[in-house]
């Protein structure tokens, strides 16, 4: 196994990310995963040329049409129709926009916020360290989403009032973590060597400690990521986050629900959605984390060692 | 320990002082309360009177000493919807959800532990990945589908539970589960991977040397150890629960809670049922975290509580 920490190993190599490649193939959960992402986002880009259908179209003609597959269903609607003769295939296909944007959106702004009051309090240490830290320690302990609820409610729902709520939310923890690592690096003999010889606070930050933060920090916004999609699925479902005229899976599976006697399709395909994407991320993320975490490296290289020397026991 | 406790309670403190300043922005300078409670048809006249009765015709600092004094008495006036005392329709409402969120939450742990260390007897093996692929996709399933597939298969192609309210034994089932699946998920990753590192460390081998049999090795040592951080998720859990994690649960199976009436006292524009259901939960919140901190203390001496 080579590692893939060392830049000399990756300079070698013909292309940086094969070794990475080759390590994610052995993980055939990860591989699943990724490849329900990269289909996700395909749907999400090409939807106006891929949906058969405008997902607000409505046709009462053929409303309440069953799957495909079913006695009544037709090959026209290939996930049926809604009570209002909209084709729901399309609107699983568009809904995947409001997912994305909001997800992206909320993880770039907490994120970029998070890390920067985090750098800010693991570097100055001291009054603004305190003040910081006592800002995440409160915000911590809000009760949160019924604070969120009270303050869509006042400011009015819509994907704008969403993502800066939940960007408002959930900065706390890349601060916490950012600190966190800062912190130990700061203690580390390289960077106390680097302080040493004078290089500047810039250099400091950006050539010795960030390398630290990259990948603790992409797997966090990864599962961050899934976190935000389901909250605003669930804010979608309770009516407080995309508003009707948009499509979105939890406005859908909510719109669904009075049906839920009836056409099982409704809810059943706009929430599968949601759940086949949070699990992809999540499979995708867990290979990720073990993958790029050298403790992780370790503890995974100790155990197959184990199972092997077992192994070699009970043959002998 | 006294000034530990001390000191916790001031934190707390702070943090109600936090939320019932976002509060009152957001309901007195954000956003307009007598627009929010009129219907659009009122005329000027009623909204004067209206604004007057509120008390929202004087100056913002007298507003706020009003509503300081308010928090102290815990006295938020009358809800508009239900038009009785506010914080009565809180009292009857938050047994309901501390009900459903005890039972859902002590199952999860109850499954969680004995899960989790089973998995971490054989880290890489069978048992150990079907535990985390199902803890993956615990985590995965967003709630309000979970909660309606279930009525579904349960309620209405096989008929055995009713599909929602509240009232007798059956009524709890479904919405526990749904509440406690993502729960049972985190709880049993966490048991797992703590378990793991618990059983590397050579203590354990220490005791096994010793002749100590494997049972009591798992229970005496390794599960009082990892029992702290399980502790601290676990009132976490009921704590994000608490903080309107049920709101999504009790909206699909109409539980009469208290997340449900806040999502009623928004639709119904009742601001003040709402100030009164958020001020509840975040003074409850405060408690349960200061309980957790000493009760880890209790647990886990080595625990440093500067």
């Amino acid at each position: 196994m080579t590692s893939l920490a060392s830049p000399a190993g990756a300079v070698r190599k013909p292309w940086p990310f094969a070794a990475l490649l080759a390590e994610l193939w052995n993980d055939k959960a990860a591989v699943a995963g990724l490849s329900v992402i990269v289909l996700l986002l395909l749907a999400a880009l090409l939807a106006p040329w891929i949906a058969p259908y405008d997902p607000a179209a409505q046709s009462i003609a053929s409303r309440l049409t069953p799957p495909a597959w079913l006695p009544r269903g037709n090959l026209e609607h290939l996930l049926g129709t809604d009570q209002l003769g909209r084709d729901v295939l399309s609107r699983v296909l568009y809904g995947s926009r409001a997912s994305l944007l909001v997800g992206v959106s909320v993880v770039t702004l907490a994120g970029s916020f998070g890390v920067v009051l985090g750098l800010l309090a693991g570097f100055n240490g001291g009054r603004v360290e305190a003040m910081i830290m006592r800002l995440v320690d409160v915000q911590v302990a809000f009760p949160g989403l019924l604070l969120i609820l009270l303050v869509i409610s006042v400011v009015g729902p819509g994907m704008g009032t969403l993502i800066v709520v939940l960007a408002c939310t959930n900065w706390m923890i890349y601060a916490r973590m950012v600190r966190a690592i800062v912190l130990g690096v700061r203690q580390s003999p390289y960077v106390e060597a680097a302080e040493m010889i004078g290089c500047t606070a810039g250099r400091v930050i950006f050539r010795h400690v960030l390398p630290n933060l990259t990948s603790p920090l992409i797997t966090l916004g990864i599962l961050e990521f899934t976190n935000i999609m389901l909250a605003e699925a669930a804010m979608s479902f309770l009516g407080l986050g995309i508003q009707p005229p948009a499509t979105s899976w939890g406005l859908d599976v909510a719109n669904g629900r009075d049906y839920v006697f009836v056409a099982w399709w409704l809810v059943t395909f706009p929430g599968l959605a949601i759940a086949a994407t949070v699990l992809a991320i999540n499979l995708f993320a867990n290979w990720l984390r073990v993958t790029t975490d050298p403790q992780e490296r370790e503890k995974r290289f100790a155990r197959a060692m184990a199972a092997e020397r077992r192994r070699r026991r009970r043959s002998r | 320990m006294a000034i530990f406790i001390l000191r916790r309670i001031a934190q707390g403190l702070l943090v109600i002082l936090g939320v019932s300043l976002v509060v009152f922005v957001a309901t007195r300078l954000i956003g307009d309360p007598v627009k929010v409670m009129l219907p659009l048809s009122a005329t000027d006249t009623q909204r004067a009177a209206f604004e007057h009765q509120l008390g929202l015709d004087l100056s913002l600092p007298r507003q706020l000493v009003d509503y300081v004094g308010s928090l102290i008495r815990f006295d938020f006036g009358d809800s508009l919807w239900q038009r009785r005392p506010a914080m009565e329709v809180v009292f009857e409402r938050l047994p309901n959800t501390l009900l459903l969120i005890t039972c859902s939450l002590g199952c999860a742990i109850m499954l969680a532990l004995p899960l989790g260390a089973i998995a971490a007897l054989r880290p890489g093996g069978i048992a150990d990945r079907v535990t985390v692929f199902g803890g993956l996709f615990g985590l995965s399933l967003p709630q309000f589908w979970l909660g309606l597939l279930l009525i579904l298969v349960f309620a209405v192609i096989f008929k055995v539970l009713p599909t929602s309210g509240g009232g007798s034994l059956a009524h709890y089932v479904l919405p526990a589960v749904t509440l406690g699946i993502p729960s049972l998920a985190r709880l049993m990753m966490l048991a797992r991977s703590s378990m793991i590192d618990e059983l590397n460390q050579q203590y354990i081998r220490t005791a096994r040397a010793k002749g100590l049999d494997f049972r009591q090795v798992m229970i005496g040592h390794a599960l009082r150890n990892i029992l702290s951080a399980f502790i601290t998720l676990a009132g976490w859990e009921f704590i994000s629960g608490l903080a309107g994690y049920t709101v999504v649960v009790e909206t699909v199976f109409a539980w009469p809670g208290l997340g449900l009436t806040a999502l009623q006292a928004i639709q119904r524009s009742d601001l003040f049922l709402l100030q009164a259901i958020v001020f509840t939960v975040a003074v409850l919140i405060v408690a349960i975290n200061v309980g957790l901190d000493v009760a880890q203390k209790l647990i886990d001496p080595r625990i440093n509580l500067a």
